[in-house]
């Protein structure tokens, strides 16, 4: 099969991807956000439960009216046009194949929606079975596929409706754990071939930042960060984003080399040391790997140190992540043998230091 | 098979894990359950007049009356289905003022007696009913009293056991099977015929046999809405009830005819269909 | 008018079928139950007006008795007596069932015909088919509905139009009189051949006199079942039945004294 018949359009102009804009209200609760895709672009919405990533995705899918705001893909108002009408194929969670029909006839039921007779449809289907290594189990039941395959179904029935706008939820999570890491690099694969534009929601930010081209970051219905994975990962701007990359991270007022940190008291304790001077409000971010705990303070060198209580410990890899607590909260990773050298425990009060060279400073 | 199974069993033998305390609470009801609804079968059996079951069976009278009443209950079983399973759909799915009502409407052939179903359907459908009466002025068509009565009278009464089936099994059903179709470009009516359908199929199937067995034993809305004439709106169940009058041994014949022959349809059809699925 | 005449079919036949599923109760009435025995009279359904009339005047003169009464067709009653029902008397529509009773040895005393039933042609109140006669029933464009031939009012049918040489294809065999009746009063038939007394129960239908009626009437019999409990207010049941006080009430119900 060759790549124009998945896509729709090759075109780079800007109304060729999907431009839109999603508000609508359930209860308490709000959405309101801008998604935009080029064709080609894989867009991930990254966000935690109940953000409403997924009620944005069935939005697009025409699974559920918006308030207000539109819909355009390709050029085309489709905003009220109904889901079964739209060029958009959606990849659903638990996949949701049809447990009746084997997989030759998943993949062909968009095809003969579409109006294609039996033969043709199923000669498409068997075609994208093919692409996507699952040839031998056309005849097969979803219910004997394995998790991957059966992914990989979902994902050829999708496609074969040729849709111009390619929808995948939560595309990895049904997988266990030893799946997903193969099935993610293959997705990737897949994705990059095709030429139309993709959204997909998920809670993981490494399926995020594996999959995508760009990252789209939504907290409480409201679009918080916008960019390349590399950027989101690099110079995050909530603490919900700051916790996926495992950042500390702060916002403040920088005058010269000093941070007052926003909401802390205007003390020495709640002030972070730049290496480089910055004026106006910023945002200050170091890793957990670049704080060192002392029982004792520590003598001379020009840091940031703080006097912050332990809240708990965890594992974390090979690495023992430390809660900290006091005028701001704090992690950092420390080796086991730090950890046993400074007998630390809950409730104790230790000094955490950080060379200034280690925190990003960027401008809020 | 011969293969892997010496060591398997011999293993299975020995080492199965014994069964818990056995569950009283549970066996004896169901056994006392059970009891109670195959004793006034035992009592049908042990009173038959086994000797002139045969030459019984061979009376045209009965051979007519239980063709008829096989005949009639299939109809009446293929209109709860095509008016049945739309309704279901329709109370499971749609959202409209009154669906509460409607739904509680569609019980009330079960409550009533079917007698009176009988009679409220000669006032509906009989010749001077509120609707039979235009079928006789404008057709000459009079319903009661004819075979087609006796299927009305049987879907009447039928009817609900295959709708509340059908709706309790629409109701069980994944509806986002139904939004994914959606996305892949079915209508509403695709949906509903090429995944909705298969999924509610054993809830449809089990309705259709309730609303089979149902109209196989129907009666009272028979008699009242049909009435009574060999061979034409006579079926099993009235056969046996006039029966009765006269010499209960003969009812009883008719009776285990009628169970016998119900008994055997309904065992074919669970292992051809049901077994199948 | 044809709505309202209908309703009030179908309420009567609900009554009655309700009537019919209503439980026997046990014991007596509240307050002197252990004192009071109860008499049980399995009677013909055509007779529950009559009957429960003359029950109450029975339980008037006799303040220790209480009637309870189980009304059903002959036959069922009398399946039911051989079955061993706890019946004291039996009073059936047609000697037929009542010598079914005395063959399985139930009756204690010999049975005794009380009163006499004849037919009618029952017709809807505006007489659509224009019947007049017996012989009009034999019209192919008429419907008539007659009673199964199991049942004594079809056994009495079939005996009439015998006698008449008339041969009538009903549309349907109804199961009891009281339901060829309401097809009647419902316009379902043109024409039924019921007794007179349901006749005259209905106040809807008409009834038709007709000369063969007379080689076609049943005779209602009683009789004292044996195990009866109570032997003595059976007896006294019976002779209250069969008395010249009882003859006026079954002669306005439009029996036929014997």
């Amino acid at each position: 099969m060759t790549e124009q018949e998945t896509g729709s359009t090759g075109g780079e102009d800007a109304g060729a991807g999907l431009d839109a804009r999603l508000a609508l209200d359930r209860g308490a609760f709000r959405l309101d956000a801008a998604l935009r895709a080029r064709p080609g672009e894989v867009v991930a919405v990254l966000g935690p439960n109940g953000s409403g990533k997924s009620t944005a995705l069935r939005a697009l899918a025409g699974l559920e009216s918006l308030a207000a705001g539109r819909i355009v893909l390709g050029g085309e108002d489709i905003t009220t046009m109904p889901a079964e009408r739209r060029p958009v194929g959606m990849v659903f969670q638990d996949y949701l194949l049809f447990g009746h029909l084997d997989a030759l006839d998943n993949v062909a039921f968009g095809p003969r929606c579409q109006g294609a007779g039996r033969a043709e449809a199923r000669a498409r289907a068997a075609e994208l079975l093919e692409r996507m290594g699952l040839a031998e189990y056309a005849n097969a039941r979803p219910g004997a596929l394995s998790g991957g395959q059966a992914q990989r179904v979902a994902l050829a029935r999708a496609l074969a409706v040729r849709p111009r706008l390619l929808l995948l939820d939560e595309p990895l999570a049904a997988l266990d754990v030893h799946a997903r890491a193969s099935v993610r690099s293959e997705l990737r694969r897949r994705l990059a071939d095709l030429d139309c534009a993709t959204v997909l929601v998920t809670h993981d930010p490494l399926d995020a930042m594996v999959l995508a081209d760009r990252i789209t970051v939504l907290e409480a219905g409201a679009v918080v960060q916008e960019g390349p994975p590399g950027e989101v990962a690099q110079h995050p701007r909530t603490a919900y984003v700051a916790r996926l990359v495992g950042l500390n991270l702060y916002r403040g007022h920088a005058r010269g080399t000093r941070v007052a940190v926003a909401g802390a008291a205007q003390g020495e304790h709640a002030e972070v040391s730049l290496s480089e001077r910055r004026e106006g409000e910023v945002f200050v971010a170091f890793p957990p790997r670049s704080v060192a705990l002392y029982r004792e303070r520590p003598d001379g060198t020009p840091r940031n140190l703080w006097r912050l209580r332990i809240d708990g410990v965890e594992r974390f890899g090979d690495q023992v992540r430390v809660h900290l607590d006091g005028d701001f909260p704090l992690l950092a990773d420390i080796t086991p043998e730090a950890l046993a050298e400074l007998e630390l425990g809950g409730g104790v009060e230790v000094w955490a230091g950080v060379k200034a060279t280690e925190v990003r400073c960027y401008p809020a | 098979m011969t293969r892997a199974s010496p060591p398997s069993e011999a293993a299975g033998g020995r080492l199965r894990v014994r069964a818990g305390r056995f569950p009283w609470l549970l066996v004896v009801p169901a056994l006392i359950g059970l009891a109670f609804l195959v004793l006034p079968f035992a009592g049908l059996l042990a009173r038959a007049p086994w000797a002139t079951l045969g030459t019984r069976l061979l009376l045209p009278e009965v051979r007519g009356a239980l063709w008829l009443s096989l005949t009639t209950a299939t109809a009446a079983t293929a209109v709860a289905v095509v008016l049945g399973v739309p309704l279901a759909w329709l109370l499971a799915r749609a959202e409209f003022p009154g669906r509460r009502v409607a739904r509680a409407l569609v019980t009330v052939p079960l409550v009533i007696p079917p007698v009176v179903g009988g009679v409220a359907l000669l006032l509906a459908l009989g010749r001077r009913g509120i609707l039979g009466r235009h079928l006789d002025e404008w057709f000459g068509l009079t319903l009661p009293f004819t075979p087609v009565a006796v299927v009305i009278a049987q879907v009447f009464v039928a009817m609900p056991f295959l709708v509340i089936s059908v709706e309790g099994a629409l109701r069980g059903a994944d509806r986002r099977y139904e939004e994914a179709a959606a996305t892949l470009g079915a209508s509403r009516a695709v949906v509903f015929r090429r995944v909705t359908l298969p999924m509610v199929g054993p809830g449809v199937l089990a309705g259709a046999v309730l609303a089979w067995a149902r109209a196989l034993g129907e009666f009272g809305a028979t008699i009242t809405f049909a009435g009574n004439f060999p061979g034409r709106t006579q079926t099993m169940p009235l056969a046996i009830y006039l029966a009765m009058q006269e010499s209960p041994e003969s009812a009883i014949v008719l009776s285990l005819v009628l169970l016998g022959v119900s008994l055997l349809i309904l065992v074919a059809l669970r292992d051809r269909w049901v077994g199948a699925v | 008018m044809d709505r309202r005449r209908a309703a009030a079919a179908a309420a009567g036949l609900l009554l009655a079928a309700l009537a019919a599923c209503a439980p026997v109760e046990e014991g007596g009435g509240p307050g002197g139950a252990q004192a009071q025995r109860t008499l049980t009279v399995f009677a013909a359904a055509s007779l529950t007006e009559v009957f429960e009339e003359l029950g109450e005047r029975f339980e008037r003169d006799r303040p220790d008795i209480r009637v309870e009464f189980n009304f059903a067709g002959s036959s069922d009653l009398a399946n039911q007596i051989g079955e061993g029902a706890p019946a004291d008397v039996f009073a059936s529509a047609d000697s037929r069932t009542m010598r079914a009773a005395a063959d399985g040895g139930r009756t204690a005393t010999d049975p005794a015909v009380f009163v006499r039933n004849t037919l009618r042609i029952a017709v809807p109140p505006d007489n659509p088919a224009g019947i007049e006669s017996l012989s009009d029933l034999s019209d192919p464009g008429v419907k008539v509905a007659l009673c199964a031939e199991e049942v004594p009012c079809g056994a009495a049918a079939a005996e009439a139009l015998g006698a008449a040489g008339v041969n009538v294809t009903p549309v349907s065999r109804e199961r009891d009189v009281k339901a060829a009746l309401t097809k009647t009063e419902l316009g379902e038939v043109d024409a039924a051949l019921v007794y007179r007394t349901d006749v005259r129960a209905s106040g809807e239908a008409e009834g038709i006199a007709f000369p063969e009626a007379k080689q076609a009437a049943n005779d209602y019999s009683i009789a004292v079942l044996t195990g009866a409990e109570q032997t003595g207010p059976a007896r006294a049941w019976m002779e209250l039945v069969l008395s010249d006080e009882s003859a006026e009430v079954f002669d306005d119900a439009g029996f036929t004294a014997v």
